[in-house]
């Protein structure tokens, strides 16, 4: 095989120097740009999850104080969900490969994507100064009247953190529907997308309708909290209950933001590792719409406990249920696309079988939840903090490191070293269970969650835990490393380094900035591998 | 190199990502319809508020009502209707490529813009002499009412302030189309920003049309 | 140090062995679909690995019949799991007829229980063995939630309304309590114990201690002292409602509407007289509003349950 070489002109050499970086309205930079902020998000939020475990590691809550400790749970919370799992996949991946996978030369509004990044650093400032001047801990759902009326912290530039943050996700959402719909190359029909276009799709929808009752609901805290409206304050009448209520119609579909565009993912990694069409490919593209609409019909099962009707309740949990029957369908059709697959175990294909497996036990706990009577005795335990690590570390960030591997070739031109990832797969997918296993046990036994001190007979299963995430934590910042090391050192990838089929791997890694030199015109559905690997192999 | 340096239909305002200005103006005005359905929800989290609450205080909610001064109310429902007639003549003067029409009904929809806002701010002003606005000092003269006619004035004001922040936001757009139509951008060929200011100009008129019942009309009927 | 460490929580309450039952079903329905997943993989993995550098996998597409049956097949299982949950939540949310009433009322942080005899406790809670127990429950700020693991049963405590939950110990001993709903700093300090007694030595702790009397003669107390009983007289001569029997009756409003004389009505109409005047009478009442405590209302409540109809007094 020649020696390959990097293209001569691509997006990453189109202009060097801070401003052409800032200033830049290339949906490839841009994601790179969200990158470098969802990563530090991440690093920060995760250096807090440290400090929780190492506080948990003893009951008697001595190492930081109480009012620390809520503050630093908070804050993870915060900052994983708002700014690092929320924009994970779409801002990154979404921004860089929707344009390439659709045969388009970029978003549909540029100029408001690069907006929607300046936006997400704006709120991500508050946020960062509202940790600086001294945290706030109401957690990160600000329940009232704990929020609005008790606590004493920074509430309120947390609230506009979240707030303008908003904005960033629905700008997001709002351009990768028009793009999606009006953007595509000719004879690119939907059922001819890949199937991370339609995920992305789907998690579009969810961000462009949810957001901003969000939105609005952290506008009436502030109002209460700043003015003494009364909108959730039993003092005038007010229900604080109606605040859960408006809290999560956005803030359960927004755990299908974190985990939908992993499964398009997943679909991904699996054809191209498999190098077979995905089994049932429409009922996995409808079981993505599908899970965003019944996303949007389920939020009351957070209310089981907090004084919802008995009928309510009754409906609410029917409906959950029912978002289990498409995620199912997912599992199953992604395990029989490996069925006399011919399948090869690189990196991204060892995420994304993680990904099956975790998304599979945080899913099958989902029942769990979903059943009211069951659901009494272990919500707000460490069963839910298990079970929505599992959906959204173990399934969520498997497939964004998953992701992340398979495309860097495409997104820096340079293999990332295939003996350290694999490693650091292996070390991620033990830490993480360690970690995470365990609280499911203690959140039957009882244990309630954001305690800071607790019965010392719970001891033993939450330094198994603790040991896991200082595991984890170690198989996080390997990846991080060698990552930034392959910009400079790793191996020239070539345009196509899997053999996979797919636009993206047919321009060159780094893509021009203009994408394609020819806007191409689709022929083929999506994965098909039989007739064509040949002539995309590079 | 660039496919589009060479298109036929090149315009300057044609963007690098699209292939025609009828492509592009199909995205934006697609564009525009996502971004209403985004501001139906940001509205609904609060009319869904409005309605829990309803139904639980009828009567102080009919009692509050009946404090705010309905003339103003409905000269308002009156000037914002007719803002949305001046803005679609608008949308038609650019279509048919008649600036100074359009300049001309673009101003005559930012003064009534501008008229609305003032009588929104007479209205304001006469809650807080009022002790209206929610709050410490807040007080109602039905005092069996005073507790529930309270939630009713929290969500008055972020209603109607949040679509007078909307307004203001639109007159701002109004401004720039104004600012884009002296300098002949908009053309018969490129008149899609008006058609979207316009989009969003309507949808804020269509909110009122919902709050002004809501809030002024309640608890008017016989009793 | 693996001594010492619980894996399964006790069983102390009839609850406990049904919400048991459902966990250990869908423990085995996890168990089973997560091994069926893992072990296909495993499998394709072996079996399928990738032989030469450009092979590709064998094309064929999606079978209508497997699709069909993965998903009739986990609605079937759902709708199972749902009618069992269900089940064991509606007996959950339906006390028995004959339970003993336990006040409770939750503040930052600290639990208060109230006996109807007059005991008073904080943060323990005295209760016999086999007889169902109700707790009422209220907040003084912000959101709580009372949890006892070894019960499996768990209930917001919300500001401004009573909510109740039931259990029926069956086993002697000293339970976990805890606070559930983040509640602030303290969060994590606002737990207690819940003493399950056999009867007749909870009867003996019951009269033990200097005693205050019962709650409904403490709020018979402050009936008077707020000079409640010159409006609410047993004669019908007063100017306000006859209160004797009246609780668990159901009245008809000024508005025609009608309403279920319930603690959470009593508790409304002592805060916000105006909010719903009974037909035939003024609205005259005053707010009782920052005059009495929760635990007074409590008190206030319990004495409006403790009075009996008159017989010469005929009820509407």
């Amino acid at each position: 095989m020649a020696t390959l070489l990097l293209p001569p002109r691509h997006y990453l050499n189109d202009g060097y120097g801070i401003k052409s970086w800032l200033l830049t309205r290339d949906h490839k930079r841009i994601g790179l740009l969200y990158l470098a902020a969802i990563t530090l998000f991440f690093f920060v939020g995760g250096a807090m999850a440290v400090l929780i475990r190492l506080e948990l590691a003893t009951p008697v809550g001595d190492l930081v104080s109480d009012e620390t400790y809520n503050k630093l749970f908070t804050m993870h919370g915060v900052m994983m969900v708002f700014f690092f799992l929320i924009p994970s996949i779409p801002a990154t991946l979404g921004n860089f490969l929707i344009p390439i996978m659709i045969g388009a030369k970029d978003l549909a509004f540029p100029k408001l994507n690069l907006a929607s990044w300046y936006i997400y650093i704006c709120g991500g400032l508050f946020t960062l100064y509202a940790l600086v001047a001294g945290g706030v801990d109401t957690g990160w759902t600000f329940y009232t009247p704990f929020s609005t009326v008790s606590s004493t912290t920074n509430v309120i530039p947390t609230a506009l953190g979240i707030f303008v943050t908003g904005f960033s996700s629905i700008l997001t959402g709002f351009n990768f529907i028009v793009t999606i719909h009006r953007m595509r190359a000719p004879g690119l029909t939907w059922f001819r997308m890949p199937l991370f276009l339609w995920s992305m799709y789907a998690t579009s929808l969810i961000m462009v309708l949810g957001t901003p009752v969000l939105a609005v609901t952290i506008l009436l805290v502030a109002l209460e909290r700043l003015f003494h409206f009364g909108f959730f304050d039993p003092a005038v009448g007010g229900d604080p209950v109606l605040f859960q209520h408006l809290f999560w119609f956005y803030s359960h579909p927004a755990v299908y933001i974190m985990i939908l565009p992993s499964m398009g993912v997943v679909s991904e990694l699996v054809a191209a590792f498999c190098r077979k069409q995905i089994f049932g490919y429409s009922f996995v593209a409808f079981a993505s719409v599908g899970i965003a609409v019944l996303g949007f019909l389920v939020w009351g099962h957070h209310m089981f406990v907090a004084g919802e009707s008995v009928f309510a309740s009754m409906i609410f949990s029917a409906l959950s249920f029912l978002v289990a029957i498409p995620s199912a369908v997912k599992v199953f059709n992604w395990t029989a696309t490996m069925y006399k697959g011919s399948i090869s175990w690189q990196t991204p294909m060892l995420y994304a079988v993680g990904f099956i497996g975790l998304f599979t036990i945080g899913g099958l706990t989902g029942l769990f939840l979903a059943s009211v009577g069951l659901d009494i005795h272990v919500t707000d335990t460490y069963f839910i903090i298990a079970h929505f690590h599992y959906i959204m570390v173990g399934g969520a960030l498997m497939g964004y490191l998953g992701g992340l591997h398979y495309w860097w070739p495409k997104i820096s031109g340079r293999m990332y070293p295939e003996f350290l990832a694999k490693l650091s797969a292996g070390i991620i997918f033990l830490g993480f269970n360690l970690t995470f296993f365990p609280q499911f046990i203690l959140g039957y036994l009882g244990m309630p969650r954001r305690y800071h001190a607790y019965p010392p007979e719970f001891q033993v299963l939450n330094v198994l835990s603790s040991a896991g995430a200082s595991i984890l934590g170690v198989g996080y910042l390997i990846p991080m490393l060698y990552l930034m090391w392959s910009l400079r050192y790793g191996k020239i990838a070539g345009s196509n380094p899997w053999g996979a089929v797919g636009l993206e791997w047919t321009t060159t890694s780094p893509p021009p900035t203009e994408n394609f030199a020819v806007t191409p015109i689709v022929t083929w559905d999506a994965y098909e591998y039989g007739t064509r690997v040949k002539d995309h192999v590079a | 190199m660039l496919p589009e340096a060479t298109h036929d239909q090149h315009h300057p305002a044609l963007a690098h990502q699209f292939d025609s200005l009828a492509a592009q103006s199909e995205a934006t005005t697609l564009g525009m319809w996502v971004f209403l359905a985004t501001e139906v929800l940001f509205f609904g989290g609060l009319f869904a508020c409005y309605a829990v609450y309803r139904a639980w205080y009828p009567e102080a909610f009919a009692a509050a009502s009946r404090s705010i001064d309905i003339t103003l109310g409905a000269t308002n429902t009156v000037v914002l209707i007719t803002s949305s007639l001046t803005m679609a003549l608008a949308v038609h003067a650019a279509q048919t490529g008649k600036r100074k029409v359009l300049m001309t009904f673009l101003v005559i929809t930012m003064v009534l813009g501008v008229v609305f806002l003032g009588i929104k701010s007479v209205e304001y002003y006469q809650k807080f002499t009022e002790h209206h606005i929610p709050g410490p000092n807040f007080s109602f003269e039905d005092g069996k009412f005073n507790r529930h006619a309270q939630l009713f004035f929290s969500l008055y004001f972020a209603m109607t302030g949040l679509h007078a922040v909307h307004m203001i936001i639109g007159l701002g757009i109004m401004l720039t189309m104004l600012w884009w139509s002296w300098r002949g951008i908009i053309t018969p060929e490129y008149y899609s920003p008006i058609e979207i200011s316009g989009l969003y100009w309507h949808f804020v008129d269509i909110v009122w049309i919902f709050l002004f019942p809501l809030l002024y009309l309640i608890g008017r009927h016989a009793h | 140090m693996w001594s010492g460490t619980p894996l399964f929580p006790e069983q102390a309450s009839t609850m406990a062995s049904r919400v048991d039952a459902l966990y250990f079903f869908l423990l085995a329905i996890s168990v089973f679909f997560s091994l069926l997943i893992a072990g296909l993989i495993v499998f394709y993995a072996i079996r399928y690995h990738r032989k030469h550098e450009d092979s590709v996998g064998e094309n064929f597409h999606g079978g209508m019949a497997l699709e069909i049956t993965w998903t009739v097949i986990p609605f079937l299982i759902t709708i199972v799991i749902f009618v069992w949950g269900a089940s064991v939540f509606f007996a959950m949310s339906r006390p028995p007829d004959e339970t003993l009433n336990i006040y409770v009322v939750g503040k930052q942080w600290m639990w208060k229980f109230q006996h109807l005899d007059g005991q008073r406790e904080i943060n323990e809670l005295h209760v016999p063995l086999g007889r169902p127990v109700k707790l009422i429950m209220t907040s003084e700020d912000v959101i709580h939630d009372v949890f006892v693991p070894a019960f499996r049963v768990k209930a917001d405590v919300l500001p401004g309304r009573y909510t109740t939950i039931w259990f029926e110990p069956t086993k002697p001993g000293r339970y976990h309590l805890f606070c559930a709903e983040y509640c602030g700093t303290r969060h994590s300090g606002m737990t207690g114990e819940v003493i399950v007694m056999e009867p007749s030595e909870f009867q003996t702790w019951l009269s033990g201690g200097a005693q205050q009397g019962s709650l409904a003669s403490a709020g018979g107390k402050l009936f008077n002292d707020l000079a409640c009983n010159t409006c609410h007289r047993p004669d019908a001569q007063g100017r306000g409602p006859v209160l004797e029997g009246l609780f668990g009756k159901t009245v008809t409003l000024q508005n025609g509407e009608t309403m279920t004389v319930d603690e959470a009505y009593v508790r409304e109409s002592i805060l916000q007289p105006a909010a719903k005047i009974t037909a035939g009478f003024q609205p005259i009442m005053p707010t009782f509003q920052g005059l009495v405590t929760e635990e007074q209302l409590l008190e206030l409540i319990e004495y409006v349950k403790s009075l009996r109809a008159l017989p010469q007094v005929q009820t509407p």
